[in-house]
């Protein structure tokens, strides 16, 4: 009898891969939707007692190595308070999106690649879920790939192969392509000075090897990785790919990729930053504050007043992804706990909150087949459920107390008031969370206090779908009501990356 | 802690489940204002039981230990709480018991002018309610934060009431402002609060003290921080974050009336009271010399506002100028920082809420009537509508300051307070002030009772034009009330434009019960005074 608890972490990556290629043998019908609930389910389960033995066990870390290589020759996959946190918002999402993806799925993809589309989710879950579990780089980039190859597959799989879709996908195809490069060329500098590609190895050789640090060997393995997890993650101004994605890809993927892509790849960055190459050398050595608070202060502004132009309310919410990934940019920017804190909380919560949105948006596309300004005026009536739950979605963007908005900005601005002369920081959190009030309003107000263009009956949401879309904005009150447990996690994330004692 | 029944919770919770009642209530309208009415009164009740506890003599003693009544912990240390102290009780109790009278004129008002969203307009308004309780029995600024959040959102369909462009573009303005204010100002005070002291409980004496002393805040930074939570605070309407309240005048008058006269203003200047006294400390501000200028930029908005008010034609218009110049002789009241100055400051709370609810109920009584909404239409109304006319000089003597109105009581608190403060300042803001107040009240009610009313025909024109300006509105709409007030309804439609006689009966009755109240505070004072002056005693080490 196999010991799942004993192999948890590698079962968490294993069991999407296989059965994700096995979902195409599932045949038609409602059969591929239930198997991928069942695998996605599964892995939430797994995840879920991952946290517990991460929590239970005296160092903070379960280490575990592959057919029992010493690390130093195979791979490690090494799970801490962190990554066990970052588990559980990519397999929980991941799950609640499955189940909310079949109607959806049903309307906006041709049945007879059903199959094929649950296979390709299930991997792009796989690749997401394998990148934050893994402790060795270069595992890193492959499943990377795995995750950035399956996702232009569902993209491009927008509705009825609509034309957007396909140039989203292959502009996306592009620059993720481009972005992983610079990775890749990161990770190979790094492995040929320091020999090796276990992330804490590669750190101790870089600590310990005097001078090493000055070489420019690694000084351009850390401008690529830099810049690729840039990339990856959509920080303003290299987050051309994602507006067009989000706004092209079925909804369901928009939901899903919104909640988890873009937060494995700050989970990433705060891999390389803070584990590889060390807090003295990342952030003191290295401008890199100056350059991130920048960028993400610039782009919450930015991507906040494009939000506002947007009628297309898939793409208003992609452009408020970009903004928000400005803020957990930002907080971790600032290399302090609260800051770091913050940033890690705002996962959380923005993955609950714009996932919610996201599946409210499919909901009315499921409806009326679109979903602009226009078509939801007067919604606020007929279909009261979805417009309530993307209300109070957008009220947690906007950072409003007792929304899980509002606890991430809290330890955000403590962060930007903690470091001498950043205050005006803590004035970019506030304003933009002033935007998100502009962009949220504006459908607000159609859906409740203008009257629709015609007067079509328009039915309520299905279930299937309005009970996954509770599940995250209920989760994001709550996280909001509650945020001892987020408050937590995210300290102790935040200590032990930034290397001080708890 | 969240199950626990004690009042202040209470208050929080009946309104709630009021709301709850009133939502599933809708398709009944009867029954959905019985609930409206009872939950009111259930309200009062609650809220007057606490009443005595703060009376107690052995209070401010059993207060610095008494735990706060915890409700959650939202962030590791941080707690949605709750703590009774007086300025809370005097704030609670005027925004409980108006609500009763409010109630009763809503039903009339709705019905008698047919607004639409009727259900949503309860609901809103009881989860307003529950706000202002919420805030009102706050034990912590995060808490404070909370409901004040909480009030904006709940307020803001009010205000959009009637879904015209002109009301949507309002309520943008109304929370446009107060979520920037609050959100860039107010929560970037709260959360520099608790990065310098880790402590955001509501203490006498204000949380500075220690961070002051060992150096890690300074005296300057103490005056940031003041300057953020007085311009963060809103709903005080100090200038030039007064806008949103003439906006939010295009709500149903009940609106303006309970909450855009008494409960959402009062919030701001009670927060801002409340912050003054229970998170800075008075004492902390003087040795500090932070925060004077509060004296001269709040003696500058009662000026302004008055003068605006003075050329303000549309009726709650000049009402809602007149509240943005009251409203600043709290916070000037306040911010003198003087025991007797903040007992005045927290009469005048009460003192302002009776007289302007009155003014307003009186707008929307000639409104469902007459349809009137410009001063300039109001030739002779008052032989019309002697009561509301006669309510409303009440509520007009009481801003002034005359005897023997409710205004005068405050008014005398205040003015002792700056001859015992020596701000010559302060006296000659209360004296321009006062004539200015006479000069925009007494041209109405000469208007009201001395002109003759226009000949039939021009009347005609001029309920024409109200008509013009109110597109929205039905032109047969009084029949349309549901049944209740069918007679009084007809009656007025059927004689025409000009003859209307008072509003339905409701309206009459609340307006003129505040108006008694008005003058019935002029000799009977005593409770809000005892509230003052237990505060007071807090304030006294």
């Amino acid at each position: 009898m196999l010991d799942v608890q004993a192999h948890l972490p590698v079962l968490i990556v294993t069991i999407p891969l296989i059965c994700g290629v096995l979902t195409i043998a599932t045949g038609k019908g409602w059969k591929p939707w239930a198997w991928a609930t069942a695998v996605t389910g599964t892995v939430f389960y797994l995840t879920i007692l991952l946290m517990q033995q991460v929590l239970a066990s005296a160092t903070g870390v379960v280490s575990y190595e592959l057919g029992n290589w010493p690390r130093q020759w195979g791979i490690e996959y090494r799970v801490d308070a962190l990554n066990a946190f970052i588990l559980l918002i990519v397999a929980g999402v991941g799950f609640v999106t499955t189940v909310y993806a079949k109607k959806s799925v049903e309307k906006e993809i041709p049945a007879d690649r059903h199959n094929f589309f649950y296979a390709v989710w299930v991997l792009a879950l796989c690749g997401l879920l394998g990148i934050t579990v893994t402790g060795d780089a270069f595992n890193v980039y492959v499943l990377l790939e795995i995750s950035s190859l399956t996702v232009y597959a569902l993209i491009a799989m927008g509705k009825d192969m609509h034309r957007g879709a396909l140039t989203a996908s292959l502009r996306y195809l592009i620059l993720g392509s481009v972005g992983a490069s610079f990775i890749l060329l990161g990770i190979g500098y790094l492995m040929m000075i320091t020999g090796t590609l276990n992330m804490q190895d590669m750190h101790e050789r870089l600590m310990s090897v005097p001078g090493i640090l000055e070489s420019r060997t690694v000084l351009v393995a850390f401008a690529f990785l830099l810049v690729g997890l840039s990339m990856k993650m959509a920080l303003f101004p290299l987050h051309m790919w994602l507006p067009r994605a989000y706004t092209y890809a079925p909804s369901a993927v928009s939901a899903l990729l919104a909640a988890t892509a873009t937060k494995v790849g700050v989970y990433m960055a705060f891999r390389f930053l803070f584990t590889i190459f060390g807090v003295s050398f990342s952030f003191i050595a290295m401008p890199t504050t100056l350059v991130l608070a920048t960028c993400a202060s610039v782009g919450i502004i930015v991507t906040g007043v494009t939000a506002i132009r947007q009628t297309n309310l898939k793409r208003m919410l992609a452009y408020s992804s970009v903004g928000q990934l400005g803020y957990i940019v930002l907080g971790f920017s600032l290399a302090n706990v609260n800051g770091v804190a913050g940033s890690v909380a705002h996962i959380l919560n923005h993955a609950l909150m714009k996932g919610g949105m996201f599946m409210a948006l499919g909901a009315i596309v499921y409806s009326q087949g679109r979903c602009d300004i226009r078509s939801v005026r007067g919604l606020g009536r007929k279909m009261p459920l979805t417009m309530a739950a993307f209300t109070v979605g957008g009220l947690g963007l906007v950072g409003f107390p007792l929304t899980a908005g509002f606890i991430s900005k809290w330890y955000l601005v403590q962060g930007c008031l903690e470091r001498p002369h950043m205050w005006p920081l803590a004035g970019v959190v506030l304003i933009g969370s002033l935007l998100a009030v502009v962009y949220t309003w504006r459908v607000v107000e159609a859906a409740y206090f203008q009257e629709p263009d015609d007067d079509r009956p328009i039915a309520e949401a299905p279930l299937l779908m309005l009970i996954p879309m509770w599940l995250m904005i209920g989760a994001s009150i709550f996280f909001g009501i509650n945020a001892t447990f987020t408050g937590k996690i995210a300290v102790t994330a935040a200590r032990s990356l930034l290397g001080v004692g708890p | 802690m969240m199950f626990d029944l004690s009042p202040p919770l209470l208050a929080i919770y009946i309104p709630l489940v009021g709301a709850l009642l009133i939502a599933l209530a809708g398709r009944w309208p009867n029954l959905r204002e019985a609930l409206t009415l009872g939950t009111a009164g259930a309200l009062l009740y609650t809220v007057a039981s606490i009443v005595p506890k703060v009376l107690a003599p052995n209070f401010w003693a059993a207060y610095a230990k008494a735990p706060p009544l915890r409700l959650i912990e939202v962030l590791p240390d941080v707690f949605l709480e709750l703590k009774v102290e007086p300025l809370g009780m005097v704030f609670a109790l005027i925004a409980g018991s108006l609500w009763v009278l409010n109630s009763l004129y809503s039903i009339g008002y709705m019905r008698g002018n047919a607004e639409k969203h009727q259900t949503r307009f309860y609901v809103c308004f009881a989860l307003a309610i529950a706000s202002v309780m919420g805030l009102a029995f706050a034990g912590n600024l995060f808490t404070l934060f909370v409901f004040y959040e909480m009030l904006t959102l709940t307020t803001y369909p009010l205000v959009a009431h009637k879904g015209t462009a002109e009301a949507l573009r309002s309520a943008r303005t109304y929370l446009g402002i107060l979520v920037t204010t609050s959100v860039c100002f107010l929560l970037a005070g709260i959360i520099a609060t608790y990065a310098y002291t880790g402590d955001l409980a509501f203490k006498q004496g204000g949380v500075f003290t220690r961070a002051l002393a060992d150096g890690s805040l300074t005296a300057p930074t103490l005056g940031v921080l003041f300057i953020l939570y007085m311009y963060g605070i809103g709903k005080a309407a100090l200038m030039p974050m007064h806008r949103w309240l003439p906006a939010a005048m295009v709500a149903p008058t009940p609106v303006s009336a309970l909450l855009h006269a008494v409960a959402v203003v009062k919030a701001g200047v009670f927060s801002v009271v409340k912050v003054i006294i229970y998170t800075f400390g008075p004492l902390t501000l003087i040795s500090a010399g932070q925060g004077s200028w509060l004296i001269f930029m709040a003696g500058a908005t009662i000026l302004i506002a008055s003068f605006i008010a003075l050329f303000q034609d549309n009726l709650k218009r000049r009402l809602a100028y007149s509240t943005v110049s009251q409203l600043s002789y709290i916070i000037i009241a306040a911010a003198l920082l003087s025991p007797l100055s903040l007992m005045a400051a927290t009469l005048h709370i009460a003192a302002h809420a009776f007289g302007k609810i009155t003014l307003f109920f009186a707008a929307g009584s000639i409104y469902t009537a007459s349809h009137k909404t410009e001063i300039s239409q109001l030739d002779g109304i008052g032989r019309r509508m002697p009561f509301t006319m006669g309510a409303f000089t009440i509520g007009a003597l009481s801003m002034i300051g005359l005897p023997p109105t409710a205004g005068f009581i405050s008014k005398w608190y205040l003015l002792s307070a700056a001859w015992e403060t020596e701000y010559v300042f302060v006296i000659v803001v209360v004296v321009l002030s006062t004539l200015l107040n006479a000069a925009y009240f007494l041209p109405i009610i000469y208007r009201a009772f001395f002109r003759a009313p226009p000949p039939p025909g021009s009347a005609h024109r001029a309920d024409h034009g109200a008509f013009a300006e109110d597109p929205e509105h039905p032109l047969d709409h009084p029949t349309a009330a549901d049944g209740l007030f069918g007679d009084e309804a007809d009656h007025s439609h059927a004689h025409g434009t000009g003859a209307h006689g008072e509003a339905p009966w409701p309206m009459v009755v609340a307006l003129c019960s505040t108006a008694a109240v008005t003058v019935a505070f002029f000799f009977y004072s005593d409770l809000a005074i005892d509230l003052a002056t237990q505060l007071r005693k807090g304030l006294l080490p």
